[in-house]
């Protein structure tokens, strides 16, 4: 027993020193205002950590690194910051650009690549060291350079993004990092506001802000081009205004249906996806900004642009009717599915909260605190082609 | 050629004279500098340094006259990303939300 004491004591210091912690149910929260960054625990609802100072997070974007360790967070001031979700602090912090949008991990989980409004390009980053790798400038025309939007990672060491001042898509090749393969497809359509990849990485699409309609790019097929769906989809209608662009993140799909947000109309497209026609429109409470399926595809949530932002709209795909409105609170900016959809987490903004929901009953869970949160990112998105 | 610019700009401008302009109540104002930071960051930044929109810093609004950009304000600019936000703010407002952008 003598001997033994010394040696539980050891054990039992150990297990307290070391508080093991797996991050597949872990999640990011962006406070805007502050540039903070929450890591929250999506099993137990709880705040784990807050890391602080990170920059500009007013349009804050975030992707995992493939063993879930890590969290890179895009911050509008162009900085690139590597969160250890382990450690609760800052890996490594750089700026890179001086405004830009957002940003992709590759599907080997090697390379960080981000769009970069000014100066407009993409950047190609180490994810290890965050090191340069390559510098993909949007030049266009004489001396231009465009804004980049709708960046996501493809299979193949592939990176796809839009132009928005050219009206371009662009597709690069890094399977040899030194020497970026890129491949361009002029004359998509005006101004490009964001895009989306299908969860196959199969169907690249960008919605258009200056004409009806988006641009799909097939990636089995890219000898085809780029073609134009919804070319006529409200032509003659008068455009309401748009407060808030709407933002096209994963690929809300559900059996054939491909559910987006209407531009300047207050409803949700319901494409088909074999024909890429249009099979019905939804009418909902204003101009949508995030149209995103539950993982199993049976319901889609809707949140809204200003004026119409405090509410959420769940329409059931079964029927492709409205079931739901939601009133969670003062600026609904972004809401996220627990990895297998039981749950989904909705940020409010001006309420300075964190609501979870049960997507089934459609029932609030609880709250947590967050000030001014403008998005929420699970480490699930690690595995997700396009995320 | 700025001389026939504000010729130009001074028409309407007898209706928009920021000096002029009736400052909103205390609510108000902070209802508008909530919107300023965030409807309008969302486009513009949060910081104001642009984004989608061009920077809204006081350097990049000099030499350019208050009515045309309360104008773009109240009507937005058609064919352009900016939107007319004449349903929520007032002339006044904007007026003084200008004022804001000129020396935050
Ligand atoms: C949906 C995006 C969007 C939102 C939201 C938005 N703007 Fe703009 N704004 C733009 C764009 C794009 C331009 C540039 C238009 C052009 O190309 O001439 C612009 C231009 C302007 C200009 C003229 C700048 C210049 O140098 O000529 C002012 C002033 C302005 N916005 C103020 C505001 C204010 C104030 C708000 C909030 C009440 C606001 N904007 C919200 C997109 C937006």
């Amino acid at each position: 027993m003598n001997k033994l004491l010394p040696l539980l004591t050891l054990l039992f210091s150990f297990s307290v020193m070391a508080e093991l912690r797996a991050t597949g149910d872990l999640g990011i929260v962006i406070e805007r205002e502050d540039g903070n960054a929450l890591i929250i625990n999506t099993t137990e609802h709880k705040r784990l950590a807050k890391i602080e100072k990170l920059g500009d997070l007013s349009h804050a974007s975030v992707v995992f690194s493939r063993d879930q360790r890590y969290a890179y967070v895009f911050g509008r001031d162009g900085g690139l910051t590597k969160i250890d979700m382990l450690k609760d602090s800052i890996d490594k912090h750089i700026i890179q650009a001086g405004n830009s949008i957002g940003g992709a991990i590759s599907q080997d989980g090697k390379l960080i690549a981000i769009s970069n409004y000014a100066p407009g390009g993409v950047k190609v980053f180490s994810s290890d060291t965050l090191e340069l790798v390559a510098d993909i400038p949007s030049e266009y025309g004489e001396g231009l350079r465009s804004k980049v939007v709708g960046l996501v990672d493809a299979p193949g060491q592939r990176f796809v993004f839009s132009l928005f001042d050219a009206g371009e898509i662009w597709m690069v090749d890094l399977k040899n990092p030194k020497a970026p393969v890129i491949k361009k497809f002029p004359n998509i359509g005006k101004q490009p506001y964001d895009a989306l990849i299908s969860p196959d990485g199969r169907y690249y699409i960008a919605g258009l802000f200056g004409e009806s309609g988006m641009a799909l790019l097939d990636l089995w097929n890219l000898d085809a081009g780029v073609k134009r769906i919804l070319p006529d989809y409200g032509k003659d209608d008068e455009k309401l205004p748009v407060y808030k662009m709407p933002h096209l993140e994963g690929w809300a799909v559900a059996g054939d249906y491909l559910f987006a947000p209407a531009i300047g109309q207050h409803k949700v497209l319901v494409i088909d996806q074999n024909t890429w026609e249009l099979h019905d429109t939804i009418a909902v409470a204003g101009q949508p900004v995030f149209v995103m399926a539950r993982p199993d595809g049976r319901q889609v949530w809707v949140n809204f642009a200003f004026p119409d932002n405090n509410q959420v709209q769940i329409i059931d795909v079964k029927d492709l009717s409205l079931s739901k409105t939601l009133s969670p609170g003062k600026a609904v900016l972004h809401m996220e599915f627990t990895p297998r959809g039981e749950q989904v987490w909705v940020a409010v903004r001006d309420d300075n909260q964190l609501v979870v929901y049960d997507t089934e009953t459609l029932q609030e869970i609880t709250r947590l605190p967050a000030n001014k949160p403008n998005g929420i990112f699970f480490s699930s998105r690690a595995h997700k082609i396009g995320l | 050629m700025k001389k026939s610019l504000l010729l130009m700009l001074v028409i309407p401008a007898v209706f928009a004279n920021t000096s002029m302009a009736s400052k909103p109540s205390q609510n108000r104002q902070i209802t508008l500098r909530n919107m300023l930071k965030h409807d309008c960051g969302a486009c513009h930044g949060l910081t104001l340094k642009g984004g989608l929109g061009p920077a809204l810093l006081p350097e990049a609004l000099t030499g350019k006259p208050d009515d045309f950009l309360i104008s773009t304000i109240i009507n937005g600019r058609p064919g352009t990303a900016m939107p007319p936000w004449q349903p929520f703010i007032s002339h006044d407002e904007a007026a003084w939300l200008l004022g804001i952008l000129r020396k935050p």
